[in-house]
């Protein structure tokens, strides 16, 4: 099989190759345009990261509280968003909730989907906060507030910053899946890798040139957030448990 | 040790792609050999081909392909028992290619860059790309796009004829794309697009099952002419002779007026809706004069 990487380098509407690979002056080839894709890729992963992680925070915080109130709302939050298949709620922020409340229609599809994979991932954080929480000793909360600490510095001064160092692992591979769960964003219209290759495919002819460069740049990102948190982690790690260095 | 297995796997992923492109051409050998023949059919395109559920596939293209497979059984000597393989615009060309569809009876536009990869019968429909609005919309024509937003289906010509359009007018417009066909009506339906655009007999098709077809209209000028063959291997003649006789016969004896009118005027079957279609005088000059030229050949009288 001959590989034809100059496809990358065709203007999106006349076909033709274009020197440099880039199109100028309002020209846009296929190059271009899997470069925006990647951006759109990487936005909506980074904007429904950064909700997941504060929800997420939040309703697994809420998970350990002896409030039953709280308790029960962070239950029923994590089971909500991690009981239902990422695509079905990619559809119902979309198309079923619009339908329901008519504001939700002046709302650009981008931040539909950024709310519905942040939620969707907050609930698998909330889960892993709360066990991170859960493994401490009992003993660090029962000396915070013997202490004479309230619970809220309790948490903010003793538990959060040992269980944020604990959940590290899981959250480092949290914030890879997301990036690789948010393909699914190509189903309501967000122009990301996925949607670019589809589309390219189409129009060029050429599946394994197009998908092999989007599979190489869903690669490479995984992997730098990989890398970078993984130097984060070891920063942080707390000295003394397990996989620290002595 | 952790490198010689990666090697390894990417050598058979290598191989298995390799396999994958090494099919032989002589279809009328192979199906006689296997004794039975793939149609590559697809579940919803409009009434060219589409399913009724269960395996149960119909349509126009089905109907013509049917047919050649008629002539194929007559050609080999040989009863051939006939499997379908629903396919998708994105998978459609690859699996002609290796080996898994023999013949592809959906609606796929013939045009030159696919000319490079696989073969086209002789053109049996012709698509003409239109705006599809809500009845009550002012939009008359593509000019009138300016500022909206219009839906297309990922995938399919269409999203480049739109871009071909919007540079060629000077218009912007902000363009959402649908999953598929289906999803694409449903954001014209709920407001989330002003307009559709997509091949006419596709459009008619959705229309003519919506909640209310009154609801919405086909408007504006023809944006692109497309079209629409049986697709089969590359340099596959044998085959291609006798699909292409077949479409010849049907022509000479009106069998495929019969047949057009069965599926686009007719009510067709689960729902009994009528697509309402009439044929174009451009598929009329194409099975007057039989031939296979691609899109582009078209796009050159259109302008």
């Amino acid at each position: 099989m001959a590989w034809e990487w100059q496809v990358f380098c065709k203007d999106t509407i006349t076909g033709e190759a274009t020197a440099g690979c880039f199109g100028k002056g309002g020209e846009i080839t296929y190059l271009d345009w899997m470069l925006s894709a990647w951006g759109w890729t990487l936005s909506v992963s980074a904007l429904a990261f950064a909700v997941a992680l504060v929800i997420g925070s939040l309703m697994g915080i809420f998970r350990t509280t002896p409030n039953r109130w709280l308790v029960a709302l962070g239950n029923v939050w994590t089971e909500l968003f991690r009981n239902i298949p990422l695509l079905v709620q990619i559809f119902l922020w979309y198309h079923a909730l619009p339908g329901i409340f008519p504001v939700l229609k002046g709302v650009p599809g981008f931040f539909l989907v950024v709310i519905a994979l942040g939620f969707f991932t907050s609930a698998r954080i909330a889960e892993q906060v709360r066990a991170g929480i859960q493994s401490l000793p009992k003993g660090q909360r029962y000396a915070g507030l013997a202490m004479g600490l309230t619970l809220t510095q309790t948490y903010r001064y003793v538990i959060l910053p040992m269980a944020f160092r604990v959940v590290m692992p899981p959250l480092t591979s949290e914030a890879m899946s997301i990036i690789k769960n948010s393909s699914v964003a190509f189903a309501v219209s967000i122009s990301e890798l996925i949607l670019f290759a589809m589309q390219a495919t189409e129009e060029t002819s050429r599946p394994y040139e197009v998908y092999g460069a989007v599979t190489a740049l869903y690669f490479v990102s995984a992997f730098v957030v990989n890398r970078v948190l993984i130097y984060v982690e070891a920063k942080v790690r707390v000295p003394g448990m397990a996989g620290a260095k002595a | 040790m952790k490198k010689s297995l990666l090697a390894l796997s990417a050598l058979s992923l290598l191989s298995i792609l390799g396999a994958a492109q090494a099919q032989t051409a002589d279809t009328l050998a192979k199906v006689k050999d296997s004794g039975s023949i793939t149609l590559g059919v697809r579940e919803s395109s409009g009434v060219l081909s589409y399913t009724l559920g269960g395996a149960k596939y119909v349509g126009y293209h089905v109907a013509i392909c049917e047919a050649a497979v008629e002539n194929i059984e007559k050609a080999i000597g040989k009863k051939l028992s006939v499997k379908y393989q629903p396919v998708t615009s994105q998978n459609r060309i690859p699996l002609v290619q290796n080996g898994t569809v023999d013949l592809e009876c959906g609606s796929t536009t013939n045009n030159a860059t696919r000319q490079k990869d696989v073969s086209f019968a002789n053109t049996t429909f012709v698509e003409e790309v239109r705006i599809a609005v809500k009845a009550n919309s002012p939009v008359k024509s593509i000019a009138d796009l300016n500022g909206k937003t219009v839906a297309t289906t990922t995938g399919t010509t269409s999203v480049q004829t739109l871009r071909k359009n919007k540079r060629a007018q000077g218009i912007t417009f902000n363009d959402v794309f649908g999953k598929d066909h289906a999803d694409s009506f449903l954001l014209l339906e709920s407001g989330r697009a002003d307009a559709f655009v997509m091949d006419g007999s596709l459009l008619a098709g959705l229309i003519s099952r919506a909640k209310n077809p009154a609801d919405f209209k086909i408007v504006g000028e023809v944006l692109s002419v497309e079209p629409i063959a049986i697709m089969m291997r590359k340099d596959d003649e044998g085959l291609r002779k006798i699909v292409n006789a077949t479409i010849a016969s049907l022509t000479k004896s009106g069998e495929i007026n019969k047949l057009y009118d069965k599926w686009f005027l007719q009510p067709t079957p689960p729902t009994g809706t009528k697509v309402g279609l009439a044929m174009s005088a451009t598929l009329k000059d194409a099975l007057k004069n039989p031939n296979n030229h691609p899109a582009e050949d078209y796009a050159a009288k259109l302008q």
